[in-house]
């Protein structure tokens, strides 16, 4: 652990740490561009100058120097000063003035740090260079004459989004970061690229020219789009969100969001149910909730119903909707919609057990019908991270691109029993084995009882040196798969077992993916925001709010308890989803114990305690004993990443990205 | 670059090089040259690899050679690395071309200690020749580039043409150069001054000339 002194502070810093790091140990801010704590250290943008004794007596990058003992860093000295607004000019030199029309002020490192850092004017006055503009896809705005070399956007795309396209041709002068031969970068990770520019090269095409960061009101929300539980914040200006930004954290997203966390919420403000409908004569009619409430009260139900929960729900929501069907009489709820029927009688063995940061410290990892990269792209950069470490990858499955190499053992669940020897030899000798099942495989009978037994053989729960280790995991899609099951939203035959109650009226709470066709002589009540499948379907349908215009908690596939924020309200007399139970159980005649949004979460804790908590729940490791003989090939349930709920596919930006990135489909010009 | 060379259409490259593929023998030493870098470096094969595919390229077109787009992605394919690295490494080095030149690439240079002695001159010589800087000759022979330092400073002002350097020119040797290679002959490469072998001191030897017969000690004379 080497001491140094920064400015005359005395600091200890870990081994191998930098001396930018000991800096702001000390409390010290270090101006950088290129340097960032998640990718390689480059050393080249020179902003971080500081002052080293003993070394020469010049300037040192402190983001590339470490930190060694004995060492005195001055950051205030003249000799600082003068480095860096030294580096600061030479770094305008081809950078343009041009900052009342780039999309970057306000939250532009390279401004801020001319303010901070800079001498206030310029020497140069020979021509700046010009560079022409680059496309990288439907996601990423480029002014490529502001870039200033960071290669941050290099670096992210070959270390954290593992598609190497984007690197820096030509040199000198004439070097230009681009991506290769100026086609689309096809990641499903490329948005973090514009949070990482530092300056105005890289900006977000889907909020071009929307608003200036002052004018956003910025509330913390946790994303839908796929079990991850991406911490987000969403930037809104009146009635909507213009934009979803990432926040850290550690423990589940790091600092980066996919594309879809990011940019689907133009989908918010198109497509929306805002009033309630009604089908009469075969056609759905325009309604006020009176109307609506009094036609789902006409069919009289009796205890003949039953509920559907849909992917994005929070947890609130299934909660109210639970209970309004037990004090009707009926236990019939379930969260799975296409059909699922895994055993769920102990929630450890459908969690992802080895956590979402701890799977970076996996030796041995075998996914088992998942593709990461589609149903939880930030999974797959943990696994990537696992790799770096000296994880080996195997996979059963149809082989597509991970984006990192897998062993493919075949696509045949039969595997799962009588695994290659080589293989078999590794997981017995990993110090931390995994295996991660995804929700292809849960569909294969028998899967999930033939990897709990792998799990068993290669004792792939245990005491390790570094705590407790459990190795099974399995990756959902929904993000609120995890909080239903909590709720109790499964039935032991899924969602046949609804189907084969026949009951007289059924809720869709926001379940697009159901196939409604089996409850023909249903009546159906969508509740939910979109008008997509389920809206389609409805007898009834009754607008509610979507995940930005209401408080929630969700729970992700770790089991990790969050809390997202209300940014802005729900359009025209769409209501939030627990508001439009509890009026509707009082025209049922079956009152739900709660008038405020408190109430219910209260009541919702008072009944699963755990969801009260935030952080991991702990489940207790007592897996089932589940035939286990599986076979067959598996299929992934994704077939289009960008497309995979109601407010995606209601989004352009979404429509985009699947057309141009996946079906290949010409690139629609701008319209600028 | 203003003077940049016309990299041909993307669509057009492919139709003419998708098919590329080493031959036999180049293959034979590309193997060699991978194998010179330990298991799990190959990458670091990429500069050699895309110089026999370039002069491959020249055999082919009968002239300089240059890196269309697919082989250089067929160079990257055999090294197990993603495109966009060795194109980076193509587009770096000047000695890779990224558009067509001639049968005869010449590299003038006109960095300061070229520039004092002569490469003017030099330059005018090629332009009297109907030579344009970062253009092929109608005729597809020279291809004229402006580089700079070949570190051949001893023997300025000079040329590279190919393979060749051809130094201590003026515009006479280096008109007689390019009327050479133009009518199939193969100049003497190397220094053009009369006498002179390499780049030992014009006219003889300069400082420790008690050296040359026999040898000499100087320690008493300091
Ligand atoms: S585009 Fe932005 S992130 Fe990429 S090198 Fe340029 S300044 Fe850095
Ligand atoms: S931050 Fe140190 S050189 Fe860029």
């Amino acid at each position: 652990m080497p001491k140094l002194t920064v400015d005359g502070i005395e600091v200890e810093v870990p081994q191998g740490a930098t001396v930018l790091q000991a800096c702001e140990a000390a409390g010290k801010e270090i101006p950088r561009f290129c340097y960032h704590e998640r990718l390689s250290i480059a050393g080249n943008c020179r902003m971080c100058l500081v002052e080293v004794k003993p070394g020469p007596p010049k300037p040192q990058a402190s983001c590339a120097l470490p930190a060694m003992d004995n060492q005195e860093v001055r950051t205030n000295s003249d000799m600082v000063k003068k480095a860096r607004e030294g580096v600061m000019e030479f770094m305008l030199i081809n950078h343009p003035l041009d900052c009342p029309i780039c999309d970057q002020g306000g939250e532009c490192d390279l401004q801020d740090q001319s303010v901070a850092y800079g001498r206030g004017g310029s020497r140069y006055d020979e021509n700046k260079r010009a560079v022409t503009e680059k496309y990288m896809g439907p996601i990423i705005k480029t002014a490529m004459t502001r870039c200033i070399h960071c290669t941050r956007c290099v670096r992210f795309a070959e270390e954290v989004a593992g598609t190497e396209q984007i690197g820096a041709v030509g040199r000198g002068e004439n070097m230009q970061i681009t991506s290769y031969l100026e086609k689309a970068v096809s990641s499903e990770l490329s948005g973090n690229v514009i949070d990482l520019c530092p300056v105005g090269a890289l900006t977000s095409r889907p909020y071009a020219y929307e608003a200036r960061p002052w004018e956003l009101k910025k509330t913390l929300g946790i994303d839908v789009m796929d079990a991850v539980g991406t911490n987000i914040r969403f930037d809104s200006r009146g009635r909507e969100v213009l934009r979803v930004l990432p926040r850290v954290n550690d423990d589940v997203n790091e600092e980066w969001a996919h594309d879809k966390s990011r940019y689907a919420v133009d989908g918010l403000m198109r497509r929306r149910l805002d009033r309630p409908y009604v089908r009469t004569n075969g056609k759905l009619v325009e309604a006020t909730w009176a109307q609506a409430f009094e036609a789902i009260a006409a069919v009289n139900a009796g205890s003949s119903v039953a509920a559907v929960a849909g992917d994005l729900l929070d947890c609130e929501t299934m909660f109210a909707a639970r209970e309004l069907l037990a004090m009707m009489g009926s236990s019939l709820i379930e969260g799975r919609q296409t059909g699922l029927k895994y055993d769920v009688s102990s929630l450890a063995a459908v969690n992802f057990n080895s956590t979402l940061n701890g799977i970076e410290t996996a030796d041995a990892i075998l996914l088992v019908g998942t593709n990461p990269r589609w149903e939880a792209p930030l999974v797959n950069t943990r696994i990537r991270k696992a790799i770096k470490h000296g994880a080996k990858i195997y996979a059963i499955g149809a082989e597509i691109d991970l984006t990192y190499k897998v062993a493919w053992l075949g696509n045949d669940m039969s595997l799962l029993g009588k695994l290659p020897d080589g293989v078999a030899e590794v997981f017995k000798g990993a110090e931390r084995p995994a295996l991660i099942m995804g929700g292809g495989a849960l569909g294969v009978e028998g899967a999930m009882g033939a990897a709990l037994v792998l799990v068993d053989t290669f004792n792939m729960v245990r005491d390790t040196e570094d705590g407790a280790w459990n190795g099974f995991n399995v990756l959902h899609m929904a993000a609120s798969r995890m909080g239903g099951l909590m709720l109790g939203w499964a039935q032991p035959g899924g969602i046949a077992d609804l189907v084969a109650a026949k009951p007289r009226l059924l809720f869709a709470l926001g379940a697009d993916e159901v196939d409604f066709s089996q409850f023909e002589g249903s009546f159906k009540v969508f509740i939910g925001h979109h008008g997509d499948k389920g809206a389609a379907a409805a007898d009834v349908i009754l607008p509610s709010a979507a995940y930005s215009e209401k408080n929630g908690t969700y729970v992700n596939a770790e089991g990790r308890v969050q809390m997202s924020d209300k940014a802005v309200f729900a359009p025209g007399d769409a209501r939030e989803d627990w508001s439009i139970l509890r009026a509707l159980s009082e025209v049922l005649g079956h009152k739900l114990p709660f008038d405020t949004f408190g109430e219910c979460r209260a009541a919702m804790r008072a009944s699963v305690p755990a969801l009260g908590v935030e952080g991991l729940a702990s489940f207790e490791w007592a897996p089932p004993v589940l035939d286990a003989t599986a076979s067959g090939p598996v299929g992934y349930p994704i077939k289009d990443f960008y497309l995979t709920n109601a407010i995606a596919r209601a989004s352009s930006t979404m429509q985009r990205c699947s057309a141009e990135l996946l079906h290949g489909e010409p690139i629609l010009e701008a319209a600028e | 670059m203003a003077d940049a060379a016309h990299i041909p259409d993307e669509a057009e490259t492919r139709a003419r090089w998708g098919g590329f593929a080493f031959t036999a023998e180049n293959l034979a030493k590309a193997q060699t040259y991978i194998a010179r870098y330990p298991e799990g470096r190959q990458r670091s094969a990429v500069m050699p690899l895309l110089d026999l595919a370039q002069r491959q390229v020249g055999a082919d077109t009968q002239t300089q050679g240059w890196l269309p787009v697919p082989v250089i992605e067929y160079v990257a394919a055999m090294l197990d690395m993603p495109f966009i690295r060795a194109y980076e490494v193509a587009s770096f080095y000047t000695m890779y071309n990224l558009a067509p030149v001639g049968r005869f690439h010449v590299q003038v240079c006109g960095t300061t200690p070229c520039l004092l002695r002569g490469s003017d001159n030099v330059m005018a010589a090629c332009a009297n020749k109907g030579l344009v800087k970062g253009k092929t000759t109608p005729d597809g022979l020279f291809t004229l580039t402006e580089v700079e330092c070949m570190g051949n400073c001893a023997n300025a002002p000079m040329v590279q043409i190919n393979d060749d350097n051809f130094e201590d020119l003026d515009y006479d040797s280096t008109t007689r150069i390019l009327e050479a290679l133009a009518a199939g002959e193969s100049p003497k490469p190397g220094t053009q001054i009369p006498g002179r072998h390499t780049s030992e001191p014009e006219g003889g030897p300069t400082t420790l000339k008690a050296m040359v017969d026999a040898n000499h000690d100087y320690r008493g004379e300091w």
